[in-house]
């Protein structure tokens, strides 16, 4: 495809907060999803890193665990459960539409024109996922913090 | 400091006018090929409750600043050509009335993902040679001009039309393009607006072009890098819907629908 200099938007229109009140909850579940993948990349990094100290013998295991024993530590491992869980759910409901299920079906257009895709049983489901990724957030944090 | 419609004054003045509303309108202005200066210039014009930004546009550039670079032709939504970002939205400013906006203070900037050619008006190059790319057009061996029987149709059944026909509304506008997160990042997606139509031409069973136009969306940087953030469907001022058709695409090339 033919390539362009200049003229797009960038990362500005990715992250501008304004742009999730203009196009909806589409556009937050889109980054939320963006986020929690790079979010979930970097804690998959680091959790490699950590589990290898198991190969330097069992006290230097134990101290790489402490560091997720603090309060900081949980309230970190709350976040990769709530990216976790959200882009879980997220990626069942985009898989779905992807394969063109629960998009609506073509017909001739009407005005005022409501896109079809962009549809109650979407919305429904981008706020269910959010509600179960604070609930795992919740149920995590009871847990750590029991 | 707000350059005023002289209607205005003379309504200061005590002369009766017909309007007693007015809007003030901020024009981002830009000319690239003369500097990388970027300003907004302020203007209060009148309006009624049909006044739409357009009619606004046309007003400031009769009465108050002829050097306001906009793009118009046909005044009612079927050209695509006056596509800009309004109060930070993609949209059609012949399509918008100044008063579903809600607002005092309108703002109109160039649409984003677009190289602006100056003020309010855009390059749409890439668009338009992305949608030639897809091939829009019926692609078949024989032709409706037949050498025995003259001319014949290529008939269909409404059932078939309407597989297709929502994806035929497409203006070219580029308002998709311009709200499609991916665009904004991605220098080499084919953008909503070509999908669409690639759909809407796959969807013809008139058409026998198919295996050479998902060859061009097949592709790393085609349809695969839509994430259906949706933007494009909610912006479309013609009820496209180029998420679905993409959708709809992909799950056809999954082999999943038919």
């Amino acid at each position: 495809m033919e390539r362009e200099t200049g003229a797009r938007e960038g990362l500005k229109g990715w992250l501008n907060p304004s742009k999730i009140g203009k196009f909806g909850i589409e556009r937050l579940a889109w980054l939320l999803m963006r986020l929690t993948g790079l979010g979930l990349l970097a804690y998959f990094i680091g959790h490699i890193y950590e589990t290898s100290h198991i190969l330097d013998g069992k006290a230097v295991w134990d101290k790489s665990l402490e560091m997720t024993q603090t309060t900081e530590g949980h309230l970190f491992l709350a976040l990769v459960i709530g990216m976790c869980v959200f882009h879980t759910g997220n990626g069942i409901r985009l898989m779905i539409a992807q394969m063109g299920y629960g998009i609506g079906k073509a017909e001739r257009p009407d005005y005022p024109y409501k896109p079809q895709s962009i549809n109650m049983k979407g919305k429904a489901c981008i706020y269910a996922t959010l509600g179960m990724a604070a609930l795992a957030m919740w149920y995590g944090m009871a847990v750590m913090f029991a | 400091m707000a350059t005023i419609h002289p209607k205005l004054s003379d309504e200061l003045s005590q002369t009766v006018v017909s309007s007693t509303k007015s809007v003030k309108i901020k024009i981002k202005r830009s000319n690239p090929n003369v500097n990388s200066e970027q300003k907004f210039d302020d203007f209060v014009v009148p309006i009624e409750k049909w006044t739409t930004v357009l009619d606004v546009l046309l007003d400031v550039k009769s009465h108050l600043d002829h050097s306001v670079g906009v793009r118009y032709s046909c005044r009612q939504a079927s050209c695509g050509s006056c596509g800009m970002k309004i109060n930070g939205k993609p949209g059609l400013a012949c399509f918008t009335k100044i008063s579903e906006l809600d607002s005092d203070t309108v703002t109109v900037e160039p649409m984003d993902n677009y190289p602006v050619v100056r003020d309010l008006a855009v390059n749409m190059d890439r668009m338009i040679n992305n949608h030639k790319k897809v091939m829009p057009y019926v692609i078949r061996e024989d032709s409706e001009i037949d050498a025995e029987s003259g001319i014949r149709e290529f008939l269909q059944s409404p059932e078939n039309v309407d597989k297709y026909i929502q994806f035929s509304s497409c203006i070219k506008c580029g308002l998709c393009n311009s709200a499609c997160p991916t665009m904004a990042m991605d220098k080499t997606f084919v953008g909503p607006q070509a999908l669409a139509q690639a759909y809407r031409y796959i969807a013809d069973d008139r058409d026998k072009g198919k295996n050479k136009r998902l060859k061009v969306i097949d592709e790393s940087h085609g349809i695969w890098r839509c994430h259906f953030a949706g933007s494009c469907s909610q912006v479309c001022p013609k009820g496209v819907d180029p998420a679905m058709g993409i959708q709809l695409l992909r799950g056809y090339l999954l082999g999943i629908r038919d």
